[in-house]
């Protein structure tokens, strides 16, 4: 079962009605099942800069470790295992380069960036990011938010001092507690989850969550369904039409089959006497 | 920064900036508002600082704190908000920038845990700000504050009585040229020969899902038709669609999975 076959990917990014300058990047490897998005920050609109690092290093640095040879023998859990601490290090990679590069150069002093990547295999997804771009999860027609932003409005809302509803007038929203660049370490939230045919997975940036509201996300991607493109195109237009104040993208990964992994012989010996 | 202006009779007293992260309102000199009433309590209320986040407590005080006429013990403060202490009102301003500085709205910038959380005193404390030293850029300096509303001259009162709910700030809504007109398609043919559906939602989907399908999105300028599935598209006024959004008039025909139908605006 090729990957390209049980996954339709499609990604949309925009510059929004406000900003001359689009500092969000998206990339994919399908073939792999990578899937990596980053809104930058900062430094004289070097934001950009520090977003096409991140995904080209982590997309880059993915494919080159993320072979058959190495993940073909391994049963899920060591593959989930591995996955984890593969975008650990890649996430530790991207952030140095970024780091370094904020440090020679005075135009990108400051610069840093969101990021969510993604890695589907044998019917499971890790998922790493850091900052406030988001994955969530549209799936029986529910739609549910899986990454937990690290901003300090999440922090308020987690500690009790604002509710969900007024959080909405929030005026600190955009504030990150963590990004990618900004400190020579950074450590990504990692987590792995089971995937299910007919799942719906979406990465956004918070250009398309500010402006409109989870409610119209789920009612839109459940009514697009079936034109995956039309849905990304629709997202951003309606993020666009509620003003359209921030870069607004988008990602969309359609699990259209079960993707068990192809095990070597070993790997089906071995679970004959397990 | 958000501030509040104090005023009782319509008379203005004094503005006050919400600097520090706890200011402290009531009867008793040493708070940061001292509110000369006795139908104030020595310690009333307190305003909590959240970077642009205020929010107002009562103190257990003897007669209650109100915000826009109603009692309340803990509140998150909206702009134009206005906050009653005995015979005392604070109108609370935390503007959204102005159209210059939009481009920066909605920027995403990084905030710091401060080293360690200064203790309140009585000298007002500097904001949270960020612990590290960090280059000076953009990248952790706060959003540039709002311009705050002009203050208003003394002889016009400048609170109005608070008959409605604040509005909410900069709450993302729909850039509407002008109201959005209603609209509404009409099935002419086939089993629902007849009926009719409002076109309230943002999307509306028609046709027969699995076969055709397509899309009305209502938008601020109008609304659109799209070709969501299906092999063969739908006909508007008899042509075929393509595959881009076309926008609907009045009495356009469209023709979907067999069934014909009228877009019209209602009047």
């Amino acid at each position: 079962m090729a990957l390209t076959d049980a996954l339709q990917i499609t990604s949309v990014s925009d510059p929004g009605r406000v900003r001359g300058h689009n500092e969000d990047c998206i990339e994919s490897r399908p073939d792999i099942g990578v899937v990596v998005l980053a809104d930058g920050m900062g430094g004289y609109n070097a934001g950009e800069v520090a977003s096409g690092m991140a995904t080209s290093l982590i997309a880059t640095g993915f494919a080159q470790v993320w072979t058959k040879e190495r993940i073909g023998r391994l049963s899920r859990d060591d593959a989930a295992a591995l996955s984890q601490s593969i975008l650990q290090e890649q996430v530790s990679i991207a952030n140095r380069a970024i780091y370094d590069a904020a440090q020679k150069d005075p135009h990108c002093a400051g610069m840093g960036t969101t990021l969510v990547a993604c890695v589907y295999h044998d019917n499971f997804l890790t998922v790493g990011h850091v900052g406030d771009s988001r994955l969530y999860r549209l799936r029986n027609d529910a739609l549910e938010q899986i990454t937990r932003d690290h901003s300090l409005l999440q922090e308020q809302i987690d500690s009790g001092l604002i509710s969900k509803e007024d959080a909405r007038q929030s005026q600190n929203k955009n504030l990150v507690t963590l990004a990618v660049g900004i400190d020579p370490e950074v450590e990504a939230e990692i987590h792995t989850y089971d995937v299910l045919e007919g799942d719906i997975y979406l990465l956004c940036s918070d250009g398309l969550n500010d402006m409109i509201e989870d409610d119209e996300i789920q009612m839109t991607m459940i009514a697009l369904r079936t034109n995956l493109d039309l849905t990304a195109q629709q997202l951003v237009q309606a993020a666009n039409d509620a003003g359209g104040r921030d870069n607004v993208s988008v990602m969309l990964v359609r699990v259209v089959k079960s993707f068990p992994a192809e095990r070597g012989l070993w790997a089906k010996v071995k679970s004959v006497f397990a | 920064m958000a501030k509040l202006i104090l005023s009782v009779d319509g008379t203005v007293l004094k503005e006050i900036s919400l600097a520090k992260e706890r200011t402290t309102l009531g009867r008793k000199p040493h708070n940061d508002i001292q509110v000369d009433n006795l139908a104030v309590s020595g310690e009333h209320a307190a305003i909590i600082t959240i970077l642009n986040d205020s929010f107002i407590e009562d103190l257990n005080s003897t007669n209650g704190t109100l915000v826009n006429g109603k009692p309340i013990k803990k509140h998150f403060l909206q702009n134009n908000d206005v906050i009653e202490i005995g015979k005392h009102k604070l109108k609370y301003f935390n503007d959204t920038p102005v159209q210059s500085a939009a481009a920066d709205f909605e920027r995403t910038m990084i905030i710091r845990k401060p080293a360690a959380a200064a203790p309140m005193v009585a000298p007002p404390s500097p904001p949270p700000l960020p612990a590290a030293t960090p280059p000076s850029d953009t990248m952790t300096n706060m959003r540039p504050m709002a311009a705050l509303a002009p203050l208003a001259t003394p002889a016009a009162p400048p609170l109005a009585a608070p008959a409605a709910p604040a509005s909410a700030p900069a709450a993302p809504v729909l850039a509407a040229a002008g109201a959005v007109r209603e609209a509404a398609i009409q099935v002419l043919s086939g089993a629902a020969a007849g009926r009719s559906l409002d076109l309230v939602k943002n999307l509306t989907t028609v046709g027969k899902p699995g076969v055709q399908v397509a899309v009305i999105t209502r938008r601020p300028n109008g609304f659109f038709i799209t070709h969501v599935e299906g092999t063969s598209f739908p006909t508007i006024n008899g042509a075929t669609m393509g595959g881009q959004a076309q926008q609907l008039h009045d009495h356009d025909l469209i023709e979907i999975s067999g069934v014909k139908m009228e877009f019209f605006f209602k009047p």
